[in-house]
């Protein structure tokens, strides 16, 4: 808290010095800041340690904190004793499509709940909400009969098409198209536009931010997905990073420096663009978390 | 009839030019901005719900047809299935621990960023670290950093020890059942707090300086104007986040499934993982179904009380 210390001291007739006083709260802030700093970076710079040992090292009492001939060949070994990069891609594909699909089909009702008129709107835009209350356990093993009973069993469309839905994101985009002000869709149908020309010519273009916020959101959803990815897969190429992880671990369960390797190649992408685009992930993460307000 | 009523200028120019009329045409046309959202909805969602609240009142190894049994599956599970009462007594603990540790946590780190303090952005991108990265790969450090033998942290406990003389030993977090909770709790937190930190930020600089000014004229010190400005204006978040933290916690899965490589002892196991293990580990589709209704009825119950109880202690402003 801004305490006011070492200003105007009584019986200094110096001027005083416009200088920013050293603010002792602050000192300590920075204290409490950093020890908690490293706190919350200790099991990234362990993990990063680890990956580059060779196995001698990692089983050593003390452990050293930084390894002393660098592993470089852990990391390959890791990468070819399971296909990572296949996982990666199929986390990859299955993200984008997630994102692109899920943003497609919510903002599209979103908009129809937000400014169309049509018998039931609202009864069907509370059921939609009520929804939102199953945990998705429930809706688990329904969706593992229905899936499989499509033919999807352990294929990308298992893995895209189930969660390209949502009511959280029809929600959040709902809230958004309702505060656009109505004049807007009014100036456009004078004009002749189509309700589609509305959506895709003021009412997408006015939500930047919201649908990047939403993206951000699902895409972080979808990339460290595990439960479903899990039980919807089988073979070994369909495998999702997490997946590909934990089996990896069920293989490989005291080569360490192989593990750790594999953790940091499934983090640094992703921390990578966190940290070019902080913002955006914050700004992702407190628009949606708070409900869209 | 409107036709009776007096209408404003610009209302009859609205209707002249059809605008917000009750038109067929946006009805059939409404229904096709639907129907991509709908079908989903409909496939992945209000029928599943239907399908599992039968598949509960079944017994089903999904090979063979269902068997319908009642309310067998509600009746073992809440009288005769011990697992299923310690998976409950664990989801009590990661419950009432993670949740205001999380919120006490968020809620102090986010105070202490919003004081205008230097390098704010660079300590609120170190503390949001944890959140963007997969929940497998941070599970999977945690149990090697955590590891008893070779691990980080039990070397910092035997420093510790051996330098100030304290007859501590370092936990096995990994096998003893009264440290594998907290394992999953220290993970939790880890992982989650950034999230909370963030969600009280976006809140604080929501809060009016004239407040602070106010209770400073006042006379209020440091601590009371955190206590009796900063807490009341950020009920309504605590009240979410707690909210939406015990939903959470009400769902671990790959955290004990992950940080126990697979085979979580009895003392972790949570809700999710019970239904996943009897669904695909033991094929017995009616029980797991069974269990996550509960654990919806659960939810409900807990997400009531907590709408009920928010009149007390939260401040919305008028």
């Amino acid at each position: 808290m801004a305490t006011t210390t070492g200003t105007a001291r009584a019986g200094s007739d110096l001027p005083q010095v416009v200088r920013e006083p050293v603010n002792r709260t602050h000192v300590a802030l920075h204290v409490l800041l950093i020890a908690g700093s490293a706190v919350m970076l200790l099991p990234f710079f362990w993990m990063l340690s680890t990956s580059l040992k060779y196995p001698p090292e990692i089983f050593t009492y003390p452990p050293t904190w930084i390894p002393n001939t660098i592993a470089w060949d852990n990391y390959p070994n890791a990468l070819t004793a399971v296909p990572f990069d296949r996982y990666y891609l199929n986390s990859l594909i299955i993200a984008v499509s997630v994102v692109f699909l899920q943003l497609t089909t919510s903002s599209l009702s979103a908009f129809a709940f937000a400014r169309l008129r049509f018998a039931g709107r609202d009864k069907l835009f509370t059921i939609w909400l009520a929804t939102l209350m199953i945990p998705f356990p429930v809706l688990l093993i329904p969706n593992f009969v229905i899936v499989r009973s499509l033919g999807w069993y352990d294929s990308y469309q298992a893995l895209i098409i189930p969660p390209a839905f949502s009511a959280f994101s029809t929600f959040l985009l709902r809230q958004h198209y309702r505060g656009i002000p109505l004049e807007m869709d009014d100036a456009a149908r004078i004009d002749g536009a189509s309700s589609f020309r509305i959506w895709w010519q003021i009412m997408l273009p006015m939500s930047k931010t919201t649908l990047a916020a939403v993206a951000i959101f699902v895409f972080l959803g979808s990339w460290n997905e595990f439960l479903w990815p899990l039980v919807i897969t089988y073979r070994d190429e369909m495998r999702t990073i997490p997946v590909g992880l934990s089996k990896f671990q069920g293989q490989f369960n005291t080569r360490w420096e192989l593990l750790m390797a594999g953790a940091v190649t499934a983090m640094l992408p992703i921390l990578i663009v966190y940290m070019m685009a902080q913002k955006w992930f914050i700004r992702g993460i407190t628009i949606t978390g708070m409900g869209g307000r | 009839m409107r036709s009776n009523a007096p209408v404003s200028r610009m209302e009859r120019f609205r209707l002249r030019a059809g605008l917000g009329r009750w038109n067929p045409g946006q009805q059939s046309e409404a229904w096709i901005f639907l129907i991509p959202g709908l079908t989903g909805f409909v496939i992945f969602v209000l029928i599943p719900i239907v399908m599992s609240m039968g598949v509960s009142l079944t017994k089903w190894d999904l090979l063979g047809p269902p068997e319908f049994v009642g309310i067998a599956n509600y009746v073992e599970l809440l009288t005769r299935d011990r697992v299923f009462g310690r998976v409950l007594v664990n989801t009590l603990y990661y419950t009432v621990v993670i949740a205001p540790l999380q919120l006490g946590l968020g809620l102090t780190l986010a105070t202490a960023l919003n004081q205008q303090i230097r390098a704010m952005s660079f300590y609120r991108l170190i503390y949001f670290m944890p959140v963007v990265t997969n929940i497998v790969a941070a599970a999977l450090v945690f149990q090697w950093l955590l590891n008893r033998d070779f691990g980080i942290i039990s070397s910092i406990i035997w420093d510790i020890a051996e330098r100030y003389g304290v007859p501590v030993q370092p936990p096995d977090w990994i096998n003893n059942p009264i440290w594998s909770k907290p394992a999953v709790v220290l993970l939790t937190l880890w992982k989650n707090v950034g999230f909370t930190m963030v969600i009280y930020l976006a809140g604080l600089q929501g809060v009016p300086e004239a407040l602070y000014d106010a209770a400073r004229v006042d006379g209020a010190n440091g601590w009371q104007r955190f206590r009796y400005v900063t807490i009341p204006m950020v009920s309504p978040i605590t009240f979410f986040l707690l909210v939406i933290q015990m939903i959470g916690a009400f769902q671990l899965f790959a955290e004990p499934f992950v940080l126990f490589g697979g085979e979580p002892p009895q003392s972790t196991l949570s809700i999710v993982y019970y239904i996943w293990q009897n669904a695909f580990e033991f094929f017995r589709m009616g029980k797991a179904t069974a269990i996550a209704w509960l654990l919806f009825a659960i939810i409900f119950v807990v997400t009531f009380i907590q709408l009920r109880l928010q009149r007390r202690w939260v401040h919305y402003e008028v």
